[in-house]
């Protein structure tokens, strides 16, 4: 009876991981809203929010707390249960990926247990990752067709058009690092990028692959609809984009999904390329601080490095121009995969005819 | 066999629980949110607020048209590249050792992959300013 | 009962249901919606069958990029004409019976291939890992990979050949 054997405090302690992780999306997510409109005005010379609390920090839930009580409208043309189905699914979509990321080591506690800091340790983490992105299409495609609104139809079928051309590129550029790595564990790969230096060669895996990772994060850029490449939402051709025609919590939905979208692909470049939760030094912290404080310092290490790079996302917002649609898939098509096939074929032959004396 | 061996224990379908678990919460948390926004929202519908938005111009037919077929090439193109990716993924974690025979097999797929990319770069199937 | 017989009668009934629900939708949006999920379902079973490999492609290829471009082809569609015209009964019946036939035809298979093939114990062999899966890929099955690649090109040619008949066609006009 295997039914009988379930290990209740197993699974409490990942609903507890996982309520937790849930909870600090949707908390940075409200907060990168703020930190948005902070960095924009900062790069404007304008003063941005600052009328809800200190610094304007309030704002966020201001924000939330006014999507919660507006009035849904629900056109008459629209069809109505896909158009529910829609912000449904492109925040289930974008809560999913962070499953996989490991968010600090294992916690080894004295009475002998082991604590994970990651939802799920699979082997083919990289490939969860991509499956759920892969579906994450869905969302935009389904609302923008469902509002029967032709501005929404034409940016989500711009959004999937996008989305799917880069992720052909986004796939080849692991190709190379994973030769290295040779898993798809997040978590080994986390592991594998310990400390800083090896006594050869610095161990994060953007001074190994650079060319790899430039191509992942532009193709970021794009999978996230973010400047400069966020035709989908482009104001000037089609008003708003695909959530047009939602309202109140639906719209808040789609929106905050973004940006737990972005706070997530942040993570997983960070994971990947820079290192994860690792740190120079990081042998003698562990040594001279018990397991837990350890923990608690490489998850604040991972979240600097986080929002350093949602930081990055603002600024190249607000710094480069819109590309034009036949540009956008003129770069993902014959500049990114050829480009990363590359980078494949030049990894693999430096690996095995350079290195492997 | 306990649970929470096979738990611990990689490569069991067990490791795919806490996912399904992360599902669960994921759907109820945002189920939840749509629920509890429909109920506290105010609902008054008037013929004129439940029209499209169209930059206020009256809407001449509906959105339920055909589009360009370009982007339906680029979804198939998209379809057969994709599944020549993933061939990519079992090579890589086991590049090391399956050496250099591995590696020329690979070399000869990528050559196949690059006959097809060039044809249809050369037929301008992905140009999109004509 | 335990765990894992549990779990496959639920994902089987929602394949099943899924399944069922692609077939008798009206809409064809629904049908898609509807396919995906049964692809769900699907990855489910290969999880539980261990081929984790097989389940994260499924998800990917199929519900990720095929069920894509069978949207796009029903958003290409002119989904006004939203009452389907009513098909001559003969026509309804050709199509019962000729389904009927190739249902029987892969029942017939499957209980065959049942009596041959050894049955998989579910949850026990690591060959559906993707490194099992790749070393057995490359070493044993190094031509057939080949000319799968073969296949892509002529699939490719296919697709450019009819995709861009069209635009002729619309010149002319």
């Amino acid at each position: 009876m295997l039914l009988l054997q379930i290990d209740w405090s197993f699974l409490l302690e990942k609903s507890v991981l996982i309520l937790v992780i849930v909870l600090v999306s949707f908390g940075v997510a409200a907060y990168a809203t703020w930190g948005e409109r902070k960095v924009a005005a900062i790069m404007q010379d304008r003063l941005g929010p600052n009328r809800a609390g200190f610094m304007g920090l309030l704002q966020p839930l201001a924000d939330g707390g006014k999507l919660f009580f507006k009035e849904e409208i629900i056109p008459e043309g629209s069809t109505r249960t896909i158009f529910i189905l829609g912000p449904f699914l492109f925040m289930v979509t974008a809560l999913m990926t962070s499953a996989v990321i490991p968010w600090g080591p294992d916690i080894h506690t004295a009475a002998g247990n082991v604590i994970s800091l990651q939802v799920a340790d699979i082997n083919i983490g990289i490939l969860f990752v991509f499956g759920v992105v892969s579906v994450g299409v869905y969302g935009i495609m389904l609302g923008g067709w469902a509002s029967n609104n032709k501005f929404s139809l034409l940016s989500s079928i711009r959004s999937a058009s996008q989305s799917i051309s880069y992720e052909l590129a986004m796939g080849l550029s692991l190709i190379a690092l994973l030769m290295m790595s040779g898993s798809l564990s997040m978590r080994e790969i986390a592991q594998q990028q310990h400390g800083f230096w090896d006594g050869h060669w610095l161990t994060w895996n953007v001074f190994k692959q650079p060319l790899g990772f430039f191509i992942f994060m532009v193709c970021a850029f794009a999978e996230l609809n973010r400047a400069p490449f966020d035709l989908p939402e482009c104001e000037s051709e089609l008003n708003m984009g695909y959530h047009q025609e939602y309202s109140s919590m639906k719209l808040g939905l789609y929106l905050f999904a973004e940006y737990i979208n972005m706070f997530i692909s942040s993570a997983v470049m960070v994971t990947l390329f820079w290192g994860s939760y690792n740190f120079p030094g990081m042998d003698w912290v562990a040594a001279h601080t018990n397991a837990i404080v350890f923990a608690l310092i490489c998850v604040i290490v991972l979240m600097a490095k986080i929002t350093a790079f949602i930081l990055f996302f603002m600024f190249i917002r607000w710094t480069l121009p819109r590309f034009r649609y036949d540009q956008l898939m003129n770069l993902g098509w014959k500049g990114l995969i050829p480009l990363a096939l590359f980078n494949m074929v030049i990894t693999g032959a430096a690996i095995l005819w350079l290195f492997n004396k | 066999m306990n649970f929470l061996l096979l738990a611990a224990e990689q490569n069991t379908p067990f490791n795919y629980l806490p996912i399904a678990l992360q599902l669960l919460i994921a759907v109820g948390f945002v189920g939840i949110m749509m629920g509890a926004t429909h109920l506290l929202g105010p609902k008054r519908r008037t013929k004129d607020k439940l029209i499209n938005f169209e930059s206020g111009i009256p809407s001449v037919g509906n959105a339920r048209q055909p589009m360009s077929v370009k982007y339906f090439l680029v979804a198939i193109l998209f379809v057969l590249f994709d599944v020549e990716v993933i061939f990519f993924y079992p090579y890589a974690v086991n590049f090391r050792e399956l050496g250099q025979e591995g590696f020329l097999a690979v070399l000869m797929f990528v050559g196949f992959f690059l006959c097809g990319f060039i044809y249809i770069l050369k037929k301008g199937a992905l140009k999109w300013e004509d | 009962m335990d765990i894992q017989q549990i779990l496959f009668i639920v994902l089987s009934a929602i394949a099943i249901g899924c399944a069922l629900g692609v077939v008798f939708s009206r809409n064809p949006i629904n049908s898609v919606l509807f396919l995906i999920l049964t692809f769900f379902a699907i990855s489910g079973h290969y999880i539980l069958l261990n081929a984790q490999f097989l389940a994260v492609v499924n998800i990917i290829v199929y519900a990720g990029a095929i069920m894509v471009l069978f949207l796009f082809v029903i958003m290409l569609m002119n989904l006004n004409s939203d009452t389907e015209p009513q098909k001559n009964w003969l026509v309804q019946l050709a199509g019962a019976i000729s389904g009927g036939i190739l249902f029987l035809v892969l029942l017939s298979a499957l209980v065959s291939a049942t009596k041959t093939l050894p049955v998989m114990e579910q949850g026990s062999n690591d060959l559906g890992l993707i490194k099992n899966l790749g070393k057995t890929l490359f070493r044993d099955y190094v031509l057939p990979f080949e000319i799968s690649s073969v296949l892509f090109l002529s699939a490719m040619i296919g697709a450019i050949v009819i995709g861009k008949k069209e635009d002729k066609f619309e010149d002319v006009h």
